[in-house]
């Protein structure tokens, strides 16, 4: 019984404005809690399941045919390597360029043009750069080819690495440009001596980020590089890679075969997960809004 | 620096300096052989290294024909109007012969399924939706059939599709009206899996599913598989000996090209949905290198390779063919165009 | 580098006298800044990248128009309404490109739907509620959510969660809520809601980090501003975050939207594989990426083959378009908070 009705009004409203913060507080936690089991998940049961089969034979032998036990993805691993390094050959200094055009000359319609294109070469979607080399490069070779997947890895690659570059100059202070070209140095040096030597070690942070995405893409080797059960070093012919190996195991009936892919994906997400933490770790003070 | 020096070790044992490389890619239905084949057949012959990928018959025709690759793979023969805008004479090398099995995922129903055709393709026209349809009932008293059934088809083109729904439209005029015949069709029903593998990875996973693959992938899944009803009313268990009796049934009408269908073959012991595979060559083949180890591997592949066929559960080419390809091969050239 | 040593090397500088070698510095920049070569090495460096950043720009233009002329024999064929036509039978070598479209909608959607609420709840947690250590630890377990490659995204939703949607939560789901046309059907475990979840799981990252930065630009004083009026903690955030946050939020979810339609590995393992509309989001389906995964390889005619092509047109422009749109909206919002950009 109290005298004041406004007064239980206001602690009833008060209770429940209590109750209604608690509430969404925990909501928070619980969806972060969801997304990060969600990554035990999948982290844990890829652990689980491509431990085992994650053995020496593994790295050094090539896949066994239908039917007999063993064999391991040498093949693929080889050809990952390969066409991730030649397709960062030919997109890493493209990228690194365009990056660098458009954080230290990037003014007017031409240089915003240039910077919307590599925002939308970004999202373009993987499978479709894979459909376009098929026609300008596959078809016309007459070959599937571990070129025309490096080039495809290429494209993804280069807006990445643009768009890194030109926000890691931009945060070089100007008035180092300045004191660089009161020396009377050419602005080509201040540019490459100056500017993007200071930015060295960040870009390639930028850069390994970029090589694990590409190490994992899948959609676009299937029409480009297709699969090779054999040791494959020569660039114009047919190349398998980790991703689309284990594509190809996953979907796959018999159980060697399954348990191949969760060995050659556990070795695909440590690969991945180990450049990311590098990155952090190493580079940490430079990584700071890559992503 | 140790494990450094091991793997690269390792990775000189792998290489192998092969002076050829050929590249071919096709039909899923032979994959587990061919996968065999190419392996063996680089430790016979190692100047020579054959790589081949899966991708479905239809694939095969359609990257052999863009000369992609350097031959194709498939079990349906390819169309006239296909072999036409190939550009250039196309010729079918028949391999092995498999069979087509309905494979099934029936908890407590290990083996034993029969089916007639009306029934097959009834479920795969959605007209059965249930296992205990008294259709099904009625043909297997015995057992316990019960739920939901779950259609598995192939997503991609594919020559088991093809052997399939040549089959389903012999016997069904229904089907042949409403899908027809082809490596890809527009299934009425059912879910899609890419591959044999795709296929059998499905209804191995899915409980109440039916669905149809090649032979050997039944067989090294575990998989169970139906009985058959033939043209003269017996039902026939898939097995070796009764997709060769199906390929004896036919070889009289076989053609100068190799190309048939075998579905639905007469003869009491025939198993209804047998199919030869090809492997598709040019007649000339451009490169005279890759022309001439092409030879040589067809020639071991339709002698020597037919003792690996049985281990996996293909048929072996009948020996009275094996001497009518075996003149076929002769008359391939390559190398003739550029010269 | 050999004619600049003096003027480029400082240590030289400072070693001489100093009078001496300003003299001699300024003579030398004198020559040096009227020799030719300077000003061509310069051109030359520009030109050099402009040249590159040209090619970046004509890259994605060929792009479009490879698609497009791969394309036009389909859009000859049919016309335009082969948007509309609801119809993929390979056999009779008709095409409409309605259920594809349909499959990679309500996918995405679905994705977006259960991704929206996850990731605002981290952006939220991370930016408003914990300590900051644990802030960047989840932070950092969130990329790693992004950096998972779709195709083990794909292995782990064939063994993991197919099973565990068919065995336990569709059933369940189909018997209780099973009147809405939406739960009805077979439990396949594979089909669109599987996708949806997988690629929820796949844009989480992208819709809560940017939200995040989006938080962030927010400045402090408007919250202190709500705390000081005696807001809880859950009305400072919905008053003076998320309000204003509002148009930056969108823009993330339209990015991550972007993502999960063209998303095309993950999605082709668990979607099932089937042009067909249906309303159950049990069914299987096919996206417009999943189709090119399975059928570009293989199709053989023609017609199949500038189908396959013009459906990589469309998901190009949309893709693009969405993207667009995201792109405008989250420059605006940083342009306005920070000034630059």
């Amino acid at each position: 019984m109290s005298l004041n009705p406004l007064g239980d009004f206001t602690r009833l409203h008060y209770k429940r404005r209590k109750a209604t913060n608690i509430l969404f507080c925990s909501l928070m936690v619980v969806s972060t809690l969801i997304v990060v089991l969600a990554l035990g998940a999948v982290f844990g049961y890829v652990l689980y399941k491509g431990l085992p089969a994650f053995n020496w034979p593994f790295f050094t032998s090539l896949p066994k045919p239908v039917g007999e036990v063993g064999g391991g993805m040498l093949n693929a691993i080889v050809g990952s390597l390969i066409m991730v390094s030649l397709g960062g050959l030919i997109g890493v200094p493209w990228g690194i360029l365009t990056g660098v055009y458009l954080s230290e000359y990037g003014r007017g319609k031409f240089a915003s043009t240039v910077r919307f294109s590599a925002n939308m070469l970004s999202s373009v979607p993987s499978i479709i750069l894979g459909l376009f080399v098929y026609v300008i490069l596959v078809k016309p070779m007459h070959r599937f080819s571990a070129l025309s997947g490096s080039l495809t890895l290429a494209i993804i690659m280069i807006p990445t690495i643009a768009r890194i570059t030109e926000e890691l100059l931009k945060l070089v202070p100007n008035h180092i440009r300045e004191a660089g070209l009161a020396l009377g140095l050419p602005r080509w040096k201040v540019t490459l001596r100056i500017v993007l030597r200071g930015s060295f070690s960040a870009i390639i942070t930028g850069v390994m980020l970029a090589v694990a995405r590409v190490s994992g893409e899948t959609a676009p080797l299937l029409f480009t590089a297709l699969n090779n059960q054999f040791l494959q070093f020569r660039l114009d012919q047919p190349i398998s890679s980790l991703p689309v190996q284990i594509y190809t195991y996953a979907i796959s009936p018999f159980d060697d075969w399954n348990r191949q892919a969760w060995a050659g994906a556990y070795a695909l997400i440590v690969f991945v997960f180990l450049i990311n933490l590098i990155t952090r770790v190493i580079f940490k003070p430079t990584v700071k809004g890559l992503n | 620096m140790k494990l450094f020096s091991l793997i690269l070790l390792s990775l000189c044992t792998q290489i192998s300096f092969a002076a050829t490389l050929i590249n071919g890619a096709g039909a899923t239905f032979p994959f587990p052989l061919y996968s065999k084949w190419f392996s063996e057949y680089q430790k016979i012959n190692s100047e020579v290294q054959i790589n081949y990928q899966s991708i479905g018959s239809g694939g095969g025709i359609r990257q052999f024909s863009d000369k992609t690759v350097d031959f194709g793979a498939s079990d349906a023969p390819m169309t006239d109007e296909q072999m036409q805008k190939a550009g250039a004479p196309v010729v079918h090398i028949p391999t092995v012969l498999g069979a087509v099995v309905a494979v099934y995922n029936i908890s407590g129903v290990q083996s034993g399924l029969k089916l007639t055709p009306e029934a097959l393709s009834a479920i795969f026209l959605g007209e059965i939706k249930k296992w205990e349809d008294p259709r099904l009932t009625k043909l297997n008293p015995e057992l316990k059939l019960t739920g939901d059934i779950i259609v598995v088809h192939r997503s991609d083109g594919s020559g088991t599709s093809a052997v399939f729904t040549d089959y389903l439209s012999k016997v069904s005029p229904a089907w042949k009206e409403k899908v027809g015949q082809g490596t890809a069709v527009n299934w009425p029903v059912g879910l899609g899996g890419k591959g044999n593998e795709g296929v059998a990875g499905l209804v191995k996973q899915t409980p109440g599913s039916i669905g149809y693959v090649e032979f050997v992938y039944a067989e090294f899944n575990n998989l169970s598989y139906a009985n058959l009803k033939n043209k003269t009313g017996k039902f026939v268990t898939p097995s070796l000996a009764s997709v060769t009796s199906a390929a004896t049934a036919s070889i009289k009408a076989m053609p100068e090209d190799f190309r048939i269908s075998i579905t639905n073959a007469e003869g009491p012991g025939a198993y209804p949905l047998s199919s030869f595979t090809y492997l598709l060559v040019w007649r000339d083949t451009p490169d005279a290198e890759k022309g001439g180890q092409l030879v040589k591997f067809l020639n071991w592949a339709i002698k020597d390779g037919q003792k690996l066929a049985s281990e996996l559960k293909y048929s072996p080419l009948p020996k009275s063919l094996v001497a009518k390809i075996e003149a076929k091969i002769k008359t391939l050239t390559f190398g003739k165009q550029k010269g | 580098m050999s004619p600049s040593v003096p003027i480029g090397d400082v240590r030289s500088l400072s070693s001489g006298t100093l009078i001496n070698s300003t003299k001699k510095a300024t003579k030398l920049i004198r020559n040096f800044t009227l020799k030719r070569d300077v000003h061509l090495a310069d051109k030359i460096f520009f030109l050099g990248l402009l040249f590159t950043s040209f090619l970046t720009v004509i890259l994605l233009a060929s792009i479009g128009l490879f698609l497009y002329l791969a394309s036009e024999k389909a859009i000859a064929a049919s016309g335009w309404q082969i948007i509309f036509r609801s119809l993929w039978d390979p056999v009779r070598d008709v095409y409409g490109v309605l259920p594809v479209l349909y499959g990679t909608l309500v996918s995405s959607l679905l994705g977006v739907i259960f991704a929206v609420p996850l990731s605002l709840g981290i952006a939220l947690f991370t930016n408003e509620l914990a300590p900051k250590k644990l802030a960047t630890i989840v932070g950092f377990l969130v990329e790693l959510l992004a950096a998972i490659p779709s195709v083990v995204y794909g292995l782990w939703g064939i063994f993991v969660l197919v099973p565990l949607l068919r065995g336990s939560i569709q059933p369940f789901l189909i018997e209780n809520l099973g009147f809405l046309p939406i739960f009805t059907g077979p439990a396949y475990g594979v089909g669109m809601f599987t996708s949806g979840l997988i690629l929820a799981l796949m844009i989480t990252p992208t819709i809560s980090s940017i939200s995040r930065e989006v938080f962030r630009a927010i400045p402090h004083s408007q919250r202190e501003a709500a705390l000081a009026l005696g807001a809880t903690r859950w009305e400072m955030m919905r008053l003076s975050v998320l309000k204003s946050a509002k148009a930056g939020v969108f823009g993330a979810i339209i990015l991550g939207l972007g993502r999960a339609l063209g998303e095309t590995m993950a999605v082709t393992m668990v979607i099932g594989n089937r042009a067909e509309i249906v309303a159950s989001l049990f069914a299987p389906a096919q996206t417009m990426a999943s189709v090119i995964a399975n059928e570009y390889t293989e199709a053989t005619s023609e017609i199949h083959l500038s189908t396959l092509a013009f459906v990589g047109l469309l998901l190009f422009m949309v893709t693009f378009l969405v993207n667009s749109i995201a792109h405008l909206i989250i420059s605006k919002i940083t342009k306005k908070h920070t000034g630059t950009f």
